[in-house]
């Protein structure tokens, strides 16, 4: 056994920003990041000088990296990060963050998940994503990740006799929760005949199961509570994070994540269980990894995720509250910021910051990230858990 | 059962030509052993001379005990078709001008997962078998089939992509007038070539085998000299839009090393027909051809040089010969090369002695030229890209693998 691990005590997220989106920008990454800071600051009531910590996830700040971008920004912090890790970002950049915080390497560090979407510019993301993705992928005709998730999909349904309809209802009620919110790409309801009946793009994906690429950003800041308190600032206390990379290797297909190695840690940490977890914010580039979510995070037993949101009502108002901004699927993948969508949107549900529905009186939130399809499966997962500041 | 494709009709000139696209050719060095194995029709994985782990996609070191000594070896063809995709929509243009297009993933009994290409007939959950095809880029792609074959195979509309097929494709033999070129002729019409185009030189030398070639429903005759510029710039300009395979099989044999040769007229001669004779089919039909890549079911879709096997090694006793062999080995690397960015294929097949008039001293083993021809077009069929004909191609093959200053020596076939 090896040493207990410490808590998060004392150290809280706050200040959550989302830098509109867009289908396609002209503008870079680093414009994205820069108007993220800008939503920092101004959020907090900070000088810039102010931000000692940096973490950052882009796929598009090519040829800079974080590093190019502290000059591009004005910026000289004393601790960086840069975390390649795109949809399982988010939670990982809170746990290096709450750590840097903790130790008193920084005092406030930003964490910006950001990406811009130029007209062709997903294409040529994908098309040099990784040695393996363009040795034994991307020659397949497998323009992105649509195949991949199309393969994961097509496991699952067979494996545990999940139906598109199962799939549906879960897009069709994060849409519900993405309505009111300004900054989602998808604004019409989405009905389930809409949902059976669209284009297929990669069978047995369709339309409504893939996420729109679009450019945009997502931040939040990590200080100690007493900071936050001095700002007078609105914060969600750090309770439990977990990571993963390339869990089950031995799995000939992926039909489950990290998540199920870390969920005892995960809750250890925390000091809950999943009965405890009112709101939930999964990644969801497609709807099946939003199932292996629920299952690997101790919501329902493994292949019981189609059963489970047949008896569950995952609105914002329902009884298994669930991506309750909408989601990617609904708000659209702004790359890298994708892996913080979850993030953000637990805080703000969690400090009373909503831009839509909202959860009442939620305790605890429930995040989990994933990402990085290198080959034939997600090579990242994440998880945090924040909780709500006591009065 | 494959579905049968249908007959090609006439092409609509009214209609344009889809330019050639290529599927995404970027590689990584590591991936190229995957090409090497493609090429010589091989499925053989990258496994660890150390704990014996066979790991795809292939990378430098093995994934389970970090050793480098990784090796190239044949592993079972055989795999479980786990999860499989249609894909309506790509981001590239290859595939966007094929959609839609079938993939799967399949758990090989070797150990890895490998997404592959999908015959019509892979059933998801069944065993389908695994080989590795060489693309329209020439780069190594994974390929699954049915665990035991199904009807029409070659009529698979994806692996088409891949193989070259004879069926419904219309081929020129270069040279119609030797035992090898009529055998050629039987084999490419019997596979189910449209047309077979069958060249001829030296109007004024009778060959019994041109006669036979005559009679054949699908064959065509025309003069064709691979010496004379003209005569190849004028059949390019007669049927080099409807060549969809080249088979370049001129060849010109005559005994004779280096040492003491004064009259250097039979050297010239080899060379004028192997390798200036290759340059002129490649200058003239080469463009054509390269531009035809996509043109559907009339695309152009392979060259293929019949070489001899000792342009891979000289022999001596055919000194002058095996020099002008290895010359034309090496521009065909070239036309390789330029042909790839239409998506047209070299193939390359590597002939021992044939047992025919100008092998009259060598020993045998000697090929009989319709297995040879055979061979051929099972090599075409299967998308092989270097196909080593009779005992004497593997022989020489193996050697020069293991030692090629032990053949050089002294080649002894």
């Amino acid at each position: 056994m090896g040493q207990a691990r410490r808590g998060y005590e004392g150290i809280v997220a706050a200040a959550p920003v989302t830098v509109p989106y867009a289908r396609y920008s002209i503008r870079s990454a680093h414009w994205f990041c820069g108007r993220a800071l800008a939503g920092l600051i101004g959020a907090a009531g900070l000088a810039k000088a102010e931000i000692d910590g940096f973490c950052v996830s882009s796929f598009t700040l090519y040829p800079d990296s974080a590093v190019g971008l502290m000059q591009h920004l004005g910026v000289s912090p004393r601790w960086l990060d840069h975390i390649p890790m795109g949809g399982a970002s988010g939670a990982v950049a809170l746990r290096r963050a709450a750590r840097a915080v903790q130790a008193g390497d920084a005092e406030i560090v930003a964490l910006i998940g950001a990406d811009t979407n130029h007209v062709d510019s997903f294409r040529r993301t994908v098309a040099t994503f990784s040695q393996f993705a363009n040795d034994a992928v991307y020659p397949y005709g497998a323009g992105g990740p649509n195949a991949s998730f199309a393969f994961l999909t097509d496991r699952y349904m067979r494996e545990y006799g999940a139906r598109r309809e199962d799939f549906g209802r879960l897009c069709i009620a994060q849409r519900e929760n993405a309505l009111p919110v300004p900054h989602a790409m998808m604004k019409r309801p989405l009905t389930m005949e809409q949902y059976l009946n669209a284009r297929p793009i990669a069978e047995p994906l369709r339309l409504f199961d893939c996420v729109m690429p679009c450019a945009g950003a997502e931040a939040c800041l990590v200080m100690t509570e007493d900071r936050a308190r001095a700002l007078g600032i609105p914060f969600a206390p750090v309770l439990a994070t977990v990571e993963r990379h390339n869990a089950f290797p031995d799995d000939p297909i992926q039909v489950r994540g990290g998540w199920a190695v870390d969920i005892g840690a995960l809750y250890d940490q925390a000091g809950i269980g999943p009965e405890d977890v009112d709101l939930f914010q999964a990644y969801d580039d497609y709807p099946v990894i939003c199932f292996m979510q629920i299952e690997d995070l101790g919501f329902c037993a493994k292949g019981e995720a189609p059963a489970f949101v047949r008896e569950r009502d995952l609105r914002a108002g329902g009884d298994f509250p669930f991506n309750t901004s909408g989601g990617q699927l609904s708000a659209g993948q702004a790359g890298a910021g994708g892996g913080f969508i979850g993030l953000v949107e637990t805080l703000r549900q969690l400090t009373g910051e909503t831009h839509g529905h909202r959860v009442e009186g939620a305790r605890h939130g429930l995040v989990s990230c994933f990402g990085m399809i290198v080959y034939d499966r997600g090579l990242c997962t994440s998880a945090a858990i924040l909780g709500r500041a006591s009065a | 059962m494959t579905t049968k494709l249908p007959p090609p009709r006439p092409k609509d000139p009214t209609k344009r030509t889809r330019l050639p696209t290529r599927p995404p050719g970027n590689r990584s060095r590591e991936a190229h052993g995957l090409t090497a194995m493609a090429a010589a029709g091989r499925f053989a994985l990258q496994t660890c001379a150390d704990c014996g782990t066979v790991q795809y996609p292939p990378r430098q070191v093995c994934g389970n005990c970090l050793g480098d000594r990784l090796q190239w070896r044949d592993v079972s063809d055989g795999g479980r078709l786990l999860a499989e995709t249609t894909l309506a929509h790509s981001n590239d243009l290859f595939f966007r001008d094929r959609l839609p297009w079938r993939l799967g993933v399949v758990h090989a009994d070797a150990g890895p997962s490998m997404v592959a290409h999908l015959a019509e007939d892979c059933i998801a959950g069944a065993r389908v078998r695994l080989a590795l095809s060489i693309d329209r880029a020439g780069n190594a792609v994974v390929t699954a089939r049915p665990e035991h074959p199904t009807p029409n195979p070659e009529d698979d509309r994806q692996l088409r992509e891949m193989t070259f097929d004879p069926k419904d494709r219309r081929v020129l033999i270069v040279d119609g007038k030797t035992e090898l070129g009529l055998a050629l002729v039987r084999a490419f019409a019997g596979a189910g070539a449209r047309q077979v185009y069958v060249g001829h030189a030296q109007p004024w030398r009778r060959s019994p085998h041109l006669d036979a070639a005559r009679e054949i429903d699908a064959a065509t005759l025309f003069p064709l000299d691979v010496t004379d510029t003209d005569s190849v710039e004028e059949l390019a300009a007669t049927i080099g839009d409807k060549v969809e395979i080249l088979v370049n099989n001129a060849y010109h044999l005559r005994m004779g090393g280096a040492v003491g040769r004064m009259d250097l007229n039979t050297a010239h001669d080899e060379m004028a027909i192997h390798y200036h004779g290759l340059l002129r089919l490649a200058g003239h039909f080469g463009p054509v051809m390269r531009a035809r890549g996509a043109d559907g079911a009339h695309g152009a879709a392979a060259w293929v040089n019949l070489l001899s096997a000792y342009a891979w090694a000289n022999n001596p006793a055919l000194g002058t010969y095996s020099a002008s062999q290895a010359a034309a080995l090496s521009l065909s690397h070239c036309l390789r090369a330029e042909l790839a960015e239409g998506g047209v294929r070299v193939v390359n097949a590597f002939l021992g002695p044939i047992e025919d008039e100008w092998h009259q001293l060598a020993p045998p083993p000697k090929l009989d030229p319709a297995a040879a021809a055979r061979r051929i077009v099972a090599g075409l069929k299967a998308g092989v890209e270097d196909i080593p004909i009779g005992a004497v191609a593997e022989e020489i093959l193996a050697r020069r693998a293991e030692n090629p200053k032990e053949i050089e020596r002294g080649i002894g076939l």
